[in-house]
């Protein structure tokens, strides 16, 4: 009987937890109206955005870079080197572009949102904001819902451009495949539509998920320093599986059925 | 002052992911005139269409001047038919013209081949909804290979036609 009561007490605390979240996503999303909220994003667009943009670039970089030496070194044996801009560009545009930036931006952006949120909440800033009238929904958690939801996919396209310039600079420059058929071969293989708005789409999504987690995660953490370490490490963890899970769901809706 | 810099940064950032977006839109995906341009259809019955898919260019001596839009059989005499998208800018083919379906290299993809044909007085323009009458079908490797065994096998029996 015990035993019951236990699944039972699981399950509704699962639920009310989603009930939660999906409360706070609502008060996030309809709080943007407001025009006074848009220093207060541009300010986390900084914060979220831009000091992601160097470990993006870095990576994006070396991705593309890695993958055309890869490439290369397979594709040399058919003769085929000149399709190495098809492969870097369609699997960068993708899948690559979409769920690493996810990936690091989980780790890099994510875990600082749950942190800062949950150390809002155990110092009880969000309650002197309540007392003061002050809808924390609307002052703390929209601004980083919105800025989250802009920055990953610009973050996204900015990994994936890098990452074709990375693939130019090792694949041509260095290893000699022709500057021409890099370039005329990928722009015959990518679809505008089908490739290059398919994985912002994507990374859309992922935004999603990954603020939603990462603020959730923030906003219901247990307001002691156990509770916000364990808050921020679900969320690294949930977002990572979240974005490694629905990409199996969204590549076959976009390109497993022809 | 550091409100100041913040708003720098994100603007720089904003204009970094326009780049990057041009550069993707633009350089990597090359938007080409006869995927957006107006079109008029062609038809053409082919007996075999081979690895034909849809998107497959429509070429006049390797320029690209359309794409297969649909592919069916004909429900009557169970032949494929091809439809072809030509961009409005090249109009007014001869109706004595012929298509083929071509390979590009030895295992490239394969697209429709244009040949325009001659026009003198009496021969007509092809207009939007025409059928081409002058087919040629995809070469299919495995059937060259089954006539040449079997032609093979018939010159020892001094019986071949």
């Amino acid at each position: 009987m015990n035993f019951f009561q236990q699944v039972g007490a699981n399950t509704l605390a699962r639920l009310t937890s989603i009930g939660r979240a999906a409360l706070m996503l609502f008060g996030a999303i309809f709080a943007m109206p407001s025009l006074k909220n848009i220093p207060l994003t541009i300010r986390q667009v900084y914060v979220v955005g831009v000091q992601s943009l160097l470990i993006i670039v870095v990576s994006g970089l070396f991705i593309g870079m890695v993958m055309a030496l890869q490439g290369y070194t397979i594709l040399v044996g058919y003769g085929a080197e000149g399709s190495l801009g098809p492969m870097v560009a369609l699997s960068l545009l993708r899948e690559l572009g979409p769920v690493v930036t996810a990936l690091l931006f989980a780790g890099r952006a994510g875990s600082a949102l749950t942190a800062e949120i949950g150390l809002m909440k155990a110092t009880e800033q969000l309650s002197s904001l309540e007392m003061m009238a002050v809808d924390p929904l609307r002052r703390v958690v929209a601004p980083r819902f919105w800025a989250g939801l802009f920055s990953m996919p610009a973050l996204a396209m900015i990994f994936s451009a890098v990452g074709i310039l990375g693939g130019h600079l090792v694949g041509v420059d260095w290893l000699g495949v022709d500057s021409g058929s890099y370039w005329s071969l990928m722009q015959s293989t990518v679809e505008l539509q089908k490739d290059v708005i398919n994985g912002v789409l994507k990374s859309l999504v992922f935004a999603l998920v990954v603020t939603w987690i990462a603020i959730f995660k923030g906003y219901d953490s247990v307001p002691t320093s156990e509770g916000i370490s364990k808050a921020t490490t679900e969320t690294v963890v949930f977002s990572s599986l979240a974005v490694l899970g629905l990409d199996f769901v969204l590549t076959a809706l976009m390109f497993g059925i022809e | 002052m550091n409100k100041h810099k913040t708003e720098l940064m994100v603007g720089v950032f904003v204009v970094l992911t326009v780049a990057a977006v041009l550069l993707l839109a633009l350089k990597v995906a090359n938007q080409t005139m006869t995927s957006s341009g107006d079109t008029y259809q062609l038809y053409a019955k082919f007996d075999n269409i081979g690895g034909l898919k849809e998107r497959s260019a429509v070429k006049v001596g390797g320029v690209t001047i359309g794409r297969v839009t649909d592919i069916h059989l004909d429900k009557e005499d169970y032949t494929p038919v091809v439809t072809l998208s030509i961009s409005t800018d090249y109009e007014g083919f001869p109706e004595t013209s012929s298509v083929s379906i071509l390979t590009s290299g030895l295992l490239g993809e394969q697209y429709v081949g244009f040949q325009p044909g001659f026009s003198f007085d009496g021969i007509e323009e092809l207009k939007d909804g025409d059928y081409l009458q002058d087919t040629k079908s995809a070469l299919v490797l495995e059937d060259l290979i089954g006539q040449f065994l079997f032609n093979r096998g018939g010159s020892d029996s001094k019986n071949d036609e």
